[in-house]
């Protein structure tokens, strides 16, 4: 199931999806020129790092040991997987935790959301693990 | 975010002085935003990634944008601002940056 979601994502970030704007928020909430020029300025290169995250996971798929760089990158796949998934199901914080029943349209989709939040956890943890918890700038 | 069950505090923003010219010397802020999607432990990992924040400091952070709503998690001229919510943006945050 995992398989298929790097690919949808791919093709969706081609279109005009409205969910897609989550994973694009605007900079400036007040000063449309500068957010204009914001968008001009990081908009290809924000598509270009999604897909590039979404390669990196397509391609690992099977592999039971990754690197650093490469579980970064399965990490930003899964956010941006979650966030459009969570975006699309309209989750609130309270649907997260009361889950849905189970007669719900959306519950299997639910099921992936939830899934999908459960894997990226495991990776933030061990992400995290590797981090130095006094930091460089306290 | 999701991880704990809380309700979140409704908090008066500061509107901005209007301003003619954007001046680049002065602060800007970087703010995040609570969203119910982004899990807590992501967003912590993301401040201390991005900033070099002390655990501690990350998780304080993270826990003022899920009870309050938003943080300011860092300031500077416009173009530090700016890039600094490019790459919250990269991760996945809702960041916005505005006048100090």
């Amino acid at each position: 199931m995992l398989r298929t979601l790097p690919s949808q994502l791919r093709a969706l970030l081609r279109s005009d999806d409205p969910a897609l704007e989550r994973l694009f928020p605007p900079a400036y909430a007040e000063d449309p020129e500068l957010e204009e020029e914001y968008r001009r300025l990081v908009r290809e290169d924000l598509v270009a790092s999604r897909q590039s995250s979404l390669d990196v996971m397509e391609s690992t798929i099977d592999a039971t040991r990754l690197d650093e760089e490469k579980v970064l990158a399965w990490l930003g796949a899964l956010n941006d997987l979650r966030l459009v998934l969570g975006t699309r199901l309209e989750v609130t914080e309270d649907l997260y935790e009361k889950g849905l029943p189970q007669d719900d349209p959306r519950a299997p989709a639910f099921a992936v959301y939830g899934y999908l939040g459960w894997l990226q956890e495991q990776v933030v943890e061990a992400l995290a693990a590797g981090v130095d918890p006094a930091g460089s700038r306290g | 975010m999701t991880g704990s069950s809380t309700t979140t505090v409704p908090v008066e923003v500061d509107q901005p002085a209007d301003e003619d010219v954007v001046d680049p010397e002065r602060l800007w802020l970087v703010i995040v935003w609570n969203d119910p999607i982004n899990l807590m432990s992501y967003v912590t990992y993301v401040f201390q990634k991005l900033f070099g924040y002390s655990r501690e400091k990350a998780t304080r952070l993270m826990l003022d944008v899920h009870h309050k709503g938003k943080a300011v998690v860092s300031s500077g001229t416009r173009e530090r601002a700016e890039f600094d919510t490019y790459r919250l943006h990269a991760h996945g945050l809702w960041a916005t940056l505005q006048r100090g």
